[in-house]
């Protein structure tokens, strides 16, 4: 078996008498894009904190392309090639998208204790920034400030970003959260696009767009791990449509 | 760029004024030494921007790394020591140092807890300067002289104090720009509109602001050693946090959005007091009001007057 990018080993979180994460142990492998899914309060969001860095479980392991990540806060595991998008936008709003993203070329390449040399004349970051803005349809949008940006162009540069930083694994919050029908399919398509070139741990709330898109489903319920597999033996296991699918989809 | 040239207009034009002012009727002994304060504080609230406005984190502690520039000057004018090739380093990585020591523990915070470590470190600095007897405690302490430059007495000269002001302030400015557009005025700047975001790809904002902390630092400790020897004394006033709180509020005046609105809020507050002292010995009662206005009406500060103008004139 390929040695996975991301293993998570037996997690647990408390907060006070509440069991957040309860035990939950997945892999996600090179090139595979892995789904959790789950009802509201199920404990995706405190997991994301724990695989990112900006949360400590209580108990268990990140393991990241082989090495133990669980003590490592969110800037050390991001130099590790751990990219993560957020659930609520998060972009410099005040920077145009070039620079969002050159930003994030400056993270992998070289010293940022450089202090006389204007960044934005590096042409090295700009090229690389571009690639990126290219790959996610922004191209035309790179001197725009981000703040200008519509909602769904401000989640494709959220992509970007992350891609702009050639990671191992994209950790993908809610990509499509408040995109409207048009933005959230021009967005699969972008994700279909990256399918077998990354890792990706993708948490989604739009059931069609992760039976589109993901290779591989876990179903989290109350901070368990309900059940793990191919998305169609997701969709056919009885215990899941009664947890978590619902009326509408068993119908 | 047209627009990065027309943002070097204005610093240019008052730079040229600045160096021009002792040959336009300006060079008589008070205005010269008015120009000179303006000049010098203008270095101080540089520097002071640098952590407001670039770092994004509100200091109300400056004053100290401005007296303790002051007070290196007085340590080793009291040991004989005036060249100024020694004494400007000296008060520069005195002030530098106490910037880094304290900043340290400061930048563990953010927003108002950092404004209050500040102050609390401000108000350590300025009890200690009080205590210190050998150097005149609360009374201060006069400088036997000027300091000398390459054994010259070129500090002395009118003329000559003023080009140093004026040739160091404009260097500390293009300094900030220089410092504001590279990478790590990049990462600086990010991590003041998004600290989630600058960390999520891989930076830790606490060393650069730490280092951006210790440079403004260093800078006010030159503008002390400036100030120093404008005035030839030293008290503990210098390290008051009323200081700290005019320094911040002539970044505020001038304009968070850029450095130059530091040099302009400085000489700002400094030519308005002046003026409204000829004016009326209760000239305190008509700054207030003045500045309050300032506050509500002019959102970018004296730096976006211009473009606020021109707003107004389309949208009316």
């Amino acid at each position: 078996m390929v040695e996975p990018v991301l293993r998570l080993d037996g997690l647990r979180k408390r907060f006070g008498g509440l069991t957040v994460t309860d035990a939950v142990s997945l892999a996600v492998a090179p090139g595979e894009i892995h789904a959790v899914i789950g009802p509201n309060g199920a404990g995706k969001t405190t997991l994301i904190h724990q695989v990112s860095g900006t949360l400590r479980p209580d108990a268990g392991r990140v393991l990241f392309a082989g090495q133990d990540v669980t003590g490592l806060p969110l800037a050390r595991r991001a130099r590790l090639g751990l990219a993560r998008s957020f659930q609520i936008t998060s972009v410099l709003p005040g920077f145009s998208a070039l620079e969002n993203v050159a930003l994030a070329v400056q993270g992998r390449s070289g010293s940022s204790f450089r202090f006389l040399r204007p960044a934005a004349a590096e042409a090295m970051l700009n090229e690389a920034a571009m690639a990126a803005l290219a790959q996610t349809g922004l191209a035309g949008r790179a001197a725009v400030p981000a703040a200008a940006l519509s909602h769904g162009e401000r989640r494709q540069l959220e992509l970007a970003i992350a891609l702009a930083m050639q990671p191992r694994l994209l950790l993908l919050d809610e990509p499509l959260a408040g995109t409207g029908p048009e933005e959230a399919e021009r967005l699969v398509a972008l994700l279909q696009g990256l399918r077998g070139r990354y890792a990706i741990l993708l948490v989604e709330h739009d059931m069609a767009a992760v039976f589109a898109l993901a290779d591989r489903v876990s179903v989290l319920v109350q901070g368990r791990l309900l059940a793990s597999g191919a998305p169609a033996a997701i969709r056919a296991d009885p215990a899941v449509r009664v947890a978590y699918l619902g009326e509408d989809e068993a119908a | 760029m047209p627009a990065s040239r027309r943002a070097a207009t204005l610093p240019l034009l008052l730079f040229a004024l600045l160096a021009a002012a002792p040959f336009l009727g300006l060079g008589e002994g008070w205005m010269m030494t008015l120009l000179a304060r303006g000049m010098i504080l203008g270095l101080a609230a540089l520097s002071l921007w640098l952590v407001v406005g670039g770092a994004g984190l509100v200091s109300l502690g400056h004053a100290a790394m401005l007296g303790i520039g002051a007070y290196a000057v007085v340590a080793l004018d009291e040991a004989r020591i005036t060249e100024a090739l020694v004494v400007a380093p000296a008060a520069i990585g005195a002030a530098a140092l106490f910037a880094l020591l304290t900043g340290a523990v400061a930048l563990r915070t953010a927003g108002v807890p950092f404004i209050m470590i500040t102050l609390a470190f401000g108000q350590m600095a300025f009890f200690t300067a009080a205590s210190l007897a050998f150097y005149g405690g609360d009374d201060g302490y006069t400088l036997y002289a000027r300091s000398t430059l390459a054994g010259g007495r070129w500090l002395e000269n009118r003329l000559g104090f003023h080009y140093l002001c004026l040739a160091l302030l404009a260097g500390a400015f293009l300094f900030c720009h220089l410092l504001l557009a590279s990478r790590f005025g990049r990462v600086l700047r990010a991590a003041r509109e998004n600290p989630l975001r600058v960390q999520a790809v891989g930076f830790s904002p606490y060393p650069y602001r730490l280092l951006a902390y210790g440079i403004a630092g260093g800078m006010a400790g030159l503008a002390g050693f400036l100030l120093a020897n404008a005035t030839e004394f030293v008290a503990p006033s210098f390290l008051a946090w009323q200081r700290s709180g005019e320094l911040l509020f002539m970044v505020i005046l001038g304009g968070l959005g850029s450095p130059f609105g530091a040099v302009l809020g400085a000489l700002a507050l400094l030519l308005l007091e002046e003026g409204l002292g000829h004016l009326t010995p209760h000239w305190r009662l008509l700054l207030g009001p003045l500045l309050v206005l300032a506050v509500l009406f002019l959102r970018g500060g004296l730096v976006g007057l211009p473009a606020q103008l021109a707003g107004t004139r389309r949208h009316g």
